[in-house]
């Protein structure tokens, strides 16, 4: 029986602020409350609103037939809850009917796993928290930052424990071989790999309202057929999109929403099911390994990371963003911290791609600059502005294992001298069952040592 | 195909952007093949590269007839045109301007240059036209500004060939909308008369559809271009400046927005100290420049240089680190496509033509001494920055050529002569 595997993300950047230099140490506030409101609201008005009530009218029309996987950033939690916040309560429904799965991602959308691992560790499992704490789902299935996937980046995932990751079933790592299968990674091969399949996705994100495309228009009933006819050995259909295709970038006009409605019925007459990722992968073993020895993602032509690190602006800008990782990590200032997550979304570095512009059209309608000369400024003001932050709270003249080295003497002290009070308390006492007479000298020789290493 | 072209300056001896446009796009004419162009000015020096186009000095046509042989003629004009010429238009000259101040050739004096009689001067170079347009067969005739006009529109009567209006600036960005109604009425007239329109930018059409009132479908956009440097002038060293330059290269005149660049030099040296402003160049407005930026306490780090020539553009360039043009109307502005070929980071208004455009530059209204200051803080302190506009710039500017642009202008030729 073939099955369709549907997974939508959701998204949404704190976009920044108009940002001069000279607030640089002056204004320590980045972001476009207006702005993020504005489209925050905007986008859950028009598409995932009408989206999430699609989705429960399938579950529960087609009595729990219809499944679907959800990944949502935190920063985009973190908005929703603030501006949308009956959003958020409708995606508890979701997770309420047992047919969505919550997956795994980075906290804010990061090129993390591009520039720093351990960062990469910790924003996952921020991320992981966060849907545990608002969902009550452990994320079995992880989706990195636009699907950007390598072999290294494999065996960090692996070692994390998950059990399979989601990318993009690209030509050039394929070849003749089809999506449509469960592989798994070659240098990690427990991890298993559900690769998106670009042309039935594209038929909805990107031909479903395209007058010119051939099809056209595209019915579920033609839609249905098409995957049923696939040869019987493939399995399931990968469609992954951005939530925000149904309502944005597809309006409502189009009828989209009537032809997800309609997709689980011509579904069930064809008997093809639908299932979340964890199920695909308990249920399908792995027919081949794949080795993705370069960064792939799902934009663009080429499928690669050019739109986020394509350029020296784009280069520079993670670069300086990711030296004072190790600091940040140091550092015990919750909104230092925040704005460190925020300052890592993916979408700061798509600003400033100076691909052409039919190549960059992924997120153009929301990019807040008119060059990306001028988000390149604006994004390095406000990270000069961050690092000064940093420094402030430790000097750079410090070396990072130094600052590691008296920050763990600080953080363990209490628990050594807790160790050392112990350990004097056990020598008296032993000292008294003992002898009386030769109490005094031992017990001040400890007392000695347990202050020298307490204040080291 | 022939066409006669009107112009007023040429390189070398030029005065602004005119002469750099006019000769460019000549000669990306010229490289498109099949043209036979002749180029009138009013008075040429005899420097003048000629192997793209044939050029006729109105000062050397005979508006009178003077009894003069051969040798004479080629020994007073050998150096700048064919004495044959010369005899050819003295037979058709055709009516009596002894009453003129003529020279002993018969020859009307003209200064080539922006002079107080300026008025006069249009007016005798549309004589001189007509005598011209009489000896030279053409296809199309072709007036470069407002200046020619008059004397496109003579040809054009004369030969009843189409005329085609160049407009390289109107009277409303040289004035900041302060019109004088002589140059609008001759430029008025020559839109009027003229079979089809070009002009350099989006905004200047706007400006001739909106201010003149002449029907769009007459006027079309060719951007300017850029002739490629010679490598004698890409290889100038740059100066090992342990400060970082910026400048502005102009006319100093309220048309260029001075004052901006002034007001964002403050802004950003209250940040940062390690940075040299530069204003290269003269006009109206430069002692008032020297004024303000004393006023603000600045002159330390505020430079003026005066009138740069030739070369010494060159090597202001190189030597720089941004290169800034605040104009506030500028109907082109070839000046930042100089800077990125010499490989300068450039801020350009948006009210400036060439930001129609370009791509990799930073574009800021000429009001948003914000936006300005700003940039210019990006392009000196963070090395990606000025890496990137440096090296995406030289790469877009391969591909703005004068060949692109002439064929442009070719097809609107073949269009009018169509009519």
């Amino acid at each position: 029986m073939k099955s369709i595997c549907f997974y939508f993300q959701i998204h949404q950047p704190f976009r920044l602020k108009k940002y001069r230099f000279f607030d640089i140490g002056n204004d320590h506030y980045y972001y476009d409350d207006f702005a993020n409101d504005d489209i925050v609201t905007r986008v859950a008005e028009r598409s995932y609103i009408p989206m999430a009530e699609t989705l429960l009218q399938m579950i529960n029309e087609n009595g729990k037939a219809f499944k679907c996987a959800i990944s949502i950033t935190g920063t985009a939690i973190e908005q929703l809850q603030q501006y949308v916040p009956e959003f958020i309560d409708m995606l508890k429904k979701l997770a309420d009917t047992g047919c969505v799965e919550f997956l795994s991602e980075t906290y804010s959308h990061s090129l993390a796993s591009l520039q720093d691992p351990d960062e990469f560790i910790r924003q996952v499992k921020a991320h992981d928290a966060l849907i545990y704490s608002l969902f009550g789902q452990k994320p079995k299935v992880i989706r990195n930052t636009e699907l950007i996937y390598d072999d290294d980046i494999a065996s960090l995932i692996a070692s994390m424990g998950f059990k399979a990751a989601i990318t993009e079933g690209a030509k050039h790592i394929l070849g003749w071989k089809s999506p449509n299968y469960v592989y798994s990674s070659e240098s990690a091969p427990k991890l298993k790999l559900l690769l998106r399949n670009d042309a039935f996705s594209s038929d909805i994100t990107r031909n479903f309202n395209n007058s010119d495309w051939g099809e056209y228009p595209l019915t579920a009933d033609k839609y249905i057929n098409w995957i049923a006819q696939l040869p019987e050995e493939e399995q399931v259909v990968n469609l992954f999109m951005g939530m925000e295709t149904f309502g944005e970038f597809l309006p409502r006009e189009t009828g989209i929403f009537d032809f997800m409605r309609a997709l689980p019925r011509f579904a069930a007459e064809r008997g093809i099911s639908f299932m979340t990722p964890s199920e695909v992968v308990a249920k399908h073993k792995s027919v081949a390994s794949v080795s993705v020895p370069y960064p792939m993602s799902w934009a663009d032509e080429a499928r690669d990371v050019a739109a986020w690190k394509g350029n020296t602006l784009q280069r520079e800008a993670l670069d300086k963003l990711y030296s004072v990782a190790e600091r940040v990590n140091l550092c015990e200032d919750r909104r230092l911290k925040k704005d460190w997550e925020y300052l890592q979304s993916s979408d700061h570095f798509f600003y400033m791609s100076t691909k052409s512009l039919t190549d960059g059209v992924v997120f153009s309608p929301f990019s807040p600059y008119d060059s990306p000369y001028s988000a390149f400024t604006n994004y390095m003001n406000v990270l000069a502005d961050f690092i000064v932050r940093v420094e402030e709270q430790y000097p750079l003249s410090i070396e990072n294992e130094e600052l590691n080295a008296l920050l763990l003497t600080i953080r363990n002290q209490a628990s050594e001298i807790k160790a050392l009070n112990k350990e004097v308390a056990t020598l008296r006492n032993n000292v008294l069952n003992d002898a009386p007479e030769v109490a005094e000298k031992p017990k001040k020789a400890t007392k000695r040592v347990a202050k020298k290493t307490a204040t080291k | 195909m022939k066409a006669l072209m009107f112009g007023w300056e040429f390189p070398p001896h030029i005065l602004g952007g005119l002469g750099t446009a006019s000769y460019g796009l000549t000669k990306g004419m010229h490289n498109c093949g099949n043209m036979d162009i002749t180029f009138v000015i009013p008075k040429p020096w005899g420097d003048e590269e000629r192997d793209f186009a044939n050029i006729i000095g109105a000062c050397n046509t005979p508006v009178a007839w003077r009894d003069v042989n051969w040798d004479y003629v080629e020994n007073r004009l050998g150096k700048f045109m064919d004495p044959q010429l010369y005899f050819d238009m003295r037979n058709k000259i055709y009516a009596d301007f002894n009453y003129m101040y003529l020279n002993d050739l018969g020859c009307i004096d003209f200064s080539g240059r922006y002079p107080d009689n300026l008025i006069e001067e249009i007016n005798n170079y549309s004589i001189v036209a007509g005598v011209i347009a009489r000896t030279i067969d053409c296809d199309v005739i072709h007036s470069h500004d407002w200046l020619t006009y008059p004397a496109g529109i003579h040809a054009k009567n004369v030969t009843g060939k189409p005329l085609v209006i160049h407009v390289h600036a109107t009277d409303f960005d040289r004035s900041r909308g302060n019109v004088n109604p002589t140059v609008f009425g001759i430029e008025k007239d020559g839109m009027t008369h003229a079979d089809h329109i070009i002009t350099v930018s989006n905004l200047t059409r706007q400006t001739v559809i909106d201010k003149y009132g002449i029907d769009p479908s007459k006027v079309t956009t060719v951007h300017n271009a850029v002739i490629p440097l010679s490598d004698d002038l890409l290889s100038i060293p740059k100066p090992d400046n342990k400060e970082k330059v910026v400048t502005f290269l102009g006319r100093i005149t309220m048309q260029k927005g001075p004052e901006y660049f002034v007001e964002a030099a403050v802004k950003v040296l209250q940040k940062c100290h390690n940075v040299r402003f530069v204003m290269a160049g003269s006009g109206d407005m430069m002692d008032k420049m020297i004024a303000l930026a004393a006023k603000r306490g600045i002159a330390d780090r505020f430079h003026f240089t005066g009138f740069l020539r030739g070369r010494q553009v060159y090597e202001m360039l190189k030597a720089s680190d941004v290169y800034i043009m605040p104009s506030v109307s500028e109907p082109f502005g070839i000046s930042p496509l100089e800077a990125m070929q010499m490989g300068v980071p450039s801020i350009i208004s948006k009210q400036s033509g060439c930001a129609e455009i370009l791509n990799n530059v930073i574009k800021t209204d000429y009001w948003d001494i914000d936006a300005m200051a700003d940039a210019i803080h990006s392009i000196i302190s963070y090395p990606a920055m000025y890496e990137s506009l440096k090296n995406e710039g030289l790469e877009e500017m391969k591909g703005i050529t004068w060949e692109k642009a002439g064929q442009k202008v070719i097809d609107i030729y073949n269009q009018v002569i169509k009519k």
